[in-house]
């Protein structure tokens, strides 16, 4: 299913400062949107969307906000657009968080991601939206993550990552 | 083409003129990472490094839950003492990270990495200081190097002079309200104008502390004679070229914004968004009742910003339905306010002084707030659950707004008291 949630989703919504006190992937699972969607931990399905709105991600550089919905089973995070830190966590960690027009879209609508043309196809309503995924996203979150990736490929590898 | 003061430090930085859109590999002059921001980074690092890459170039406060309030954060920082006992890097817990950063490490010209989301506070002192992630800050720990995309600029001309029982905090409320929690989003603010050049380095820090939640990349003030006084007073001289360390004329901005101070009344964010802005006046006819003040955090808790609540308090009570909690922002400026005699003052008022650290603001230390109480609160965010109870509500102010609110027990405009 898709998680729909609004504009400005800030860290402290994601994992709360008080609950954020663990470096357990899966503790931190338990308390993605613990206050706000109380209901989430205990649904989420390995392979549901979250579904945002603008500014997806803002406030605090807290890197479990990335862990806890990683962890959750959530595969691909679709907002209109992504606060600055978030989105490079999302890159170290190797979540997909995919730029994309989020309007109009259901819970229950089936979504697929066409990686190649770089399209969001919404297979229930049977529409197809333009979105904007880094080149480097996929490698890394095919190798998961930035840390498995300079592990394997060496830490001068970065260069040609980010192609400079 | 001329460069913005931020494309001067990337391209000194990564050995190459920059354009916006590049990304390039720059050299680190200080990683910063903090008791909860160092505790994800530990494990990352070791997978891909045994040694830090220069162990005089990391910082490591403990600020955001210290002394330890719950077993939970000694875990963590026991976990980071060890690293950074391996690592030969002292542990700091003298105050919150950004005041810390200003007092002793950042000079003009200066690129910073800091694990947390308010680094752009640096930039009052002319440098870059870029806020990240817990896995960024492991890769500059072990390389001394970050990679970054070039942002656009934004100028922010600030003139005109601030009407009485207005502050930084008032202008950056009124910059907030303009561009909203995303306005700045990947961007670096350059703040100038007769109004910026006017202040103090403390209250440019509370300018720039507050750029990151419009979204900036990093916040920047050109450094001037004040930058020198203030390195002078933290008893590090340092020598720069004002001329080199300031945009070029012919810079490209993104944008131009134009504000002007003269008319700025007392601001107050009202809870969940940081541009649900309204003048203190306004909210004042409302008589809120307010549980607890706090004066604190890395945007408002200087010397300076204890002056002002002195010169409120001074022949005054505090109201004594609401609780008064002050965090110093360093050791040094706890130590200022005791020699000017304010904690004692401040004490016997029934204020309560903690140590210098984050305090309330992230809902870690003392101060958590409880089902539908009202705080007042100098920090920086007021979103929904940030200080403790979800249904808890935070109102951003400048001290004087704190101040003159924890007299009366209801927000309250500074100027009736000043």
């Amino acid at each position: 299913m898709n998680w729909i949630l609004g504009d400005n989703i800030n860290t402290d919504l994601i994992t709360p400062g008080r609950y954020n006190t663990t470096t357990d992937p899966k503790e931190l699972a338990k308390i993605a949107f613990i206050e706000y969607r109380p209901e989430f931990a205990k649904n989420v399905k390995k392979g549901d969307f979250i579904i945002a709105g603008n500014n997806f991600g803002c406030g605090s550089s807290r890197e479990t906000a990335v862990v806890a919905i990683q962890t959750s089973g959530i595969s691909i995070l679709i907002a209109k657009s992504f606060a600055r830190i978030f989105y490079r966590n999302c890159i170290n960690q190797g979540l997909l968080a995919i730029t994309a027009d989020t309007t109009n879209i259901d819970p229950d609508d089936k979504l697929k991601i066409n990686f190649k043309k770089s399209l969001l196809i919404n297979v229930t309503k049977n529409k197809k939206t333009k979105v904007t995924i880094p080149n480097l996203m996929i490698p890394l979150h095919k190798e998961g993550g930035i840390i498995p990736y300079l592990e394997k490929h060496g830490l001068e590898s970065i260069s040609t990552l980010f192609k400079i | 083409m001329g460069q913005t003061i931020a494309e001067k430090i990337f391209s000194k930085h990564s050995g190459k003129k920059v354009n916006v859109g590049d990304y390039i590999i720059a050299d680190l002059d200080l990683v910063m990472a903090h008791d909860t921001t160092c505790a994800w980074a530990i494990d990352p690092f070791y997978r891909i490094a045994k040694k830090v890459w220069d162990n005089s170039k990391i910082f490591i406060p403990f600020d955001h839950a210290y002394p330890a309030p719950n077993i939970q954060m000694a875990k963590l920082q026991t976990k980071i003492r060890k690293f950074a006992k391996d690592q030969g890097i002292p542990i700091t817990t003298d105050g919150v990270c950004h005041q810390l950063l200003a007092e002793m490490y950042i000079n003009p010209g200066n690129l910073i990495l800091g694990a947390d989301s308010h680094t752009p506070t640096g930039g009052g002192l002319g440098a870059l200081t870029i806020g990240v992630g817990s896995t960024d800050a492991a890769i500059a720990m072990a390389t001394g190097k970050c990679w970054f995309k070039i942002p656009q600029t934004i100028r922010v001309n600030i003139e005109g002079n601030l009407p009485k029982g207005t502050f930084a905090k008032d202008i950056i409320l009124m910059i907030a309200k303009k561009f909203g929690p995303e306005g700045a989003n990947y961007k670096v603010l350059e703040y100038g104008g007769n109004a910026v050049r006017s202040l103090n380095v403390s209250s440019r820090l509370t300018i720039t502390n507050m750029s990151a939640e419009m979204g900036a990349k990093a916040a920047i003030v050109e450094p001037d004679e004040k930058t020198e006084k203030y390195l002078k007073e933290n008893n590090r001289p340092y020598k720069f070229d004002n001329n080199k360390l300031r945009s070029d004329a012919d810079a490209k901005y993104e944008d131009v914004f134009e504000f002007n101070v003269n008319d700025l009344v007392p601001l107050i964010a009202q809870p969940p968004d940081i541009n649900n802005i309204a003048p203190v006046k306004e909210i004042e006819k409302k008589k809120i009742k307010v549980d607890q003040v706090f004066i604190g955090s890395c945007t408002n808790c200087r010397i300076e910003d204890l002056d002002i609540v002195y010169k409120i308090w001074k022949g005054r009570k505090l109201n004594g339905n609401t609780r008064v909690i002050i965090t110093p922002a360093s050791k040094k400026v706890y130590l200022q306010a005791l020699i000017k005699g304010y904690l004692k003052s401040f004490t016997q008022m029934g204020a309560i002084i903690e140590n210098p650290c984050c305090g309330p603001c992230l809902g870690r230390g003392g101060g958590v707030l409880d089902d539908n109480e009202v705080c007042v609160s100098t920090s920086n965010r007021n979103f929904t659950g940030r200080m403790g109870s979800p249904t808890a509500s935070i109102y951003l102010g400048s001290p004087a707004t704190a101040a003159a609110t924890a007299t009366t027990g209801f927000i309250t405009d500074p100027r009736n008291l000043l």
